[in-house]
């Protein structure tokens, strides 16, 4: 395995080197957009939702600003990954390389993004005065489970769409029942106890909610909700595995 | 011991309804049971082993299944049967221009080229000038790609390709990239490394080219295989084989035969030269109906055929004192 990583680490790096390359091709601004792009998102959705949200939730715009860092992260890493097996379809055909490597770039590409929104987020945590303490750490824990399970989501997705090229619209679809589902610009305590429960089956919810609690009420979730988040994480990347190894070799004659 | 061996290697394809379909139309046929896949083998049985220091040429006419084995060979494929067993590193040379990105520059995808074949970065430090060099690019490397030509593209490729000293080198239609002096320069190129005790697979339409460069020959036809051994003589039958007309064409069975169609080819040669031979001291005859390679050698082996023992005797004589040589 070692071995395996160093072989190609090189080539990893070009790859995701290559992924940010491509995606501030022809911009003016390039990276400056990663941080810029949330800050317009976040700009949009605080102007219209504070109007109706703004007494019900203390640090409304922090509230807000954790469900977008969260979901957009999810969404860019899924949606790229998803392409990446097809976009590269003409280099594995020619040479033997791992397949998985242009998912896990594209994944690495995104979570640097997410990296730099971070920052952000966390001057917004200044601005807005939240108190900093060393429980700000936990938030490592929500961060490894997102990545974890967007690379397993990544895996499915991407198989999927070397087979079936409607895969990108239906997601699209998802993707936007996903974001209404997922508490981004509401909250949810005017719903009754049991709806409340039954968003944490949705797994991007239970991860931005481990945000607000932690930065918003400076509690630390429970060690059954410690469990929960890293059983969604697991459970997909174990499914994601579990595609590749079942149709890794079926690639080859889609492309 | 065998630096490449593959054993009953057998690779199957399928092709049908599932490429373009979306998933409507995958649900509706599964539904109809109008959802059609076709299998087919694109390599049976095939079986061979190298040495090190030997080249392979594979030869065979389109869709006998010699890229999709060099596929299975460079690990991009798994043989549905059989097993391939390479010892050492492998530089594969497939199709070279393709892969390269449009939007970056000369200089990212060459490294991005290096690192895919599995260079070290510390590797391609050092050798990035040379490589640049080779490919005569040095006024293009902050260009983007898409602003090469084809020639300048697929010298790049070469370049890269052909830098380090594999021990097994895979090369598919490859071996004529460029311009007539880069044409020379990568030739030269080629031979060097194959000097060098490298274990190689060629593929190439041309007989000649795998008449130059190989030692032994695989002979596949749609997926079978026909033939493997000394290059000699199945370039010989090979070469017979492809001057016979489509309809009249019939595969060796065995080596023995082929071995027989390679002894009437050398002696098919030798009476070619001297009819040439004898026409160019001839005055040409004006309004005489030209003759087409095809044409020629269907006559020259009916006549050989025909020939008794006796009159074969000089040919015989001739090849036997050739080959002492």
């Amino acid at each position: 395995m070692v071995e395996k990583v160093q072989k190609y680490q090189f080539l990893f790096s070009e790859l995701v080197k290559r992924d940010f390359k491509q995606k501030y091709k022809r911009t003016s601004l390039g990276m400056v957009w990663s941080i810029l792009a949330p800050l317009l998102n976040l700009f949009v959705l605080d102007m219209v939702f504070s109007a109706f949200f703004r007494r019900e939730q203390e640090y409304f715009t922090i509230y807000l600003f954790s469900g977008v860092l969260i979901f957009n992260f999810f969404s860019e890493s899924t949606k790229g990954g998803m392409a990446s097996l097809m976009a590269n379809a003409k280099i594995f055909t020619k040479v033997n390389v791992p397949k998985y490597l242009f998912l896990f770039s594209k994944n690495v590409s995104a979570l640097i993004n997410f990296g730099l929104t971070l920052v952000l987020y966390f001057i917004f945590c200044l601005i807005y005065k939240i108190p900093f303490g060393p429980h700000m750490l936990t938030l490592i824990f929500p961060v490894i489970c997102v990545t974890l399970f967007n690379v397993g989501m990544g895996m499915v997705l991407s198989a999927l769409f070397v087979f079936f090229r409607d895969v990108q619209y239906l997601y699209d679809v998802f993707l936007t029942l996903l974001r209404y589902m997922s508490a981004i610009f509401y909250t949810v305590t005017r719903f009754p106890l049991q709806m409340q429960r039954l968003l944490l089956l949705n797994p991007i919810y239970a991860y931005i909610k481990y945000f607000r609690m932690v930065v918003i009420e400076q509690t630390i979730p429970s060690f059954e909700y410690h469990v929960m988040c890293l059983f969604y994480a697991l459970a997909m990347l174990g499914l994601g595995f579990w595609f590749y190894k079942k149709y890794n070799h079926q690639f080859l004659y889609y492309v | 011991m065998a630096v490449v061996e593959c054993k009953n290697v057998s690779i199957r394809y399928i092709t049908g309804d599932f490429k373009a379909i979306g998933l409507k139309e995958y649900v509706m046929r599964k539904l109809t049971r109008n959802y059609h896949v076709t299998e087919f083998w694109a390599d049976r049985n095939v079986t061979f082993s190298l040495e090190k220091g030997d080249m392979l040429g594979i030869l065979g006419t389109n869709g006998a299944g010699k890229s999709t084995l060099l596929k299975a060979i460079t690990g991009i494929m798994v043989p549905t049967e059989g097993e391939v067993k390479c010892e050492g590193s492998i530089a594969a040379l497939l199709e070279l221009a393709s892969g390269f990105d449009p939007d970056l520059t000369v200089r990212e995808n060459t490294y991005l080229r290096g690192a895919l074949l599995g260079y070290t970065r510390k590797f391609m430090d050092e050798k990035y000038k040379e490589i640049i060099e080779f490919a005569e690019l040095e006024e293009f490397q902050g260009h983007f790609f898409k602003q090469l030509s084809s020639g300048m593209k697929s010298r790049l490729a070469f370049s890269i390709a052909c830098l380090i000293n594999p021990d097994i080198i895979i090369l598919d239609e490859v071996l004529s990239v460029g311009d007539g002096a880069f044409k020379q320069k990568s030739g030269n190129r080629m031979k060097e490394i194959l000097n060098h005790g490298v274990t190689g697979l060629l593929v190439s339409h041309s007989v000649s080219q795998v008449r130059d460069l190989c030692n032994k020959v695989l002979w596949l036809d749609h997926g079978k295989q026909i033939a493997f051994g000394d290059a000699f003589d199945i370039c010989n039958a090979y070469e017979h084989f492809l001057a016979t007309p489509k309809s009249e064409q019939k595969l060796p069975k065995n080596m023995a035969e082929i071995m027989e169609i390679s002894h009437k080819f050398q002696i098919y040669k030798l009476i070619e030269r001297e009819e040439i031979l004898r026409k160019r001291k001839k005055k040409k005859v004006p309004g005489a109906v030209k003759e087409t390679a095809i044409q020629r050698e269907q006559r020259i082996m009916e006549k050989i055929n025909s020939m008794t023992p006796e009159e074969l005797e000089p040919y015989e004589q001739e090849l036997l004192e050739t080959e002492s040589v």
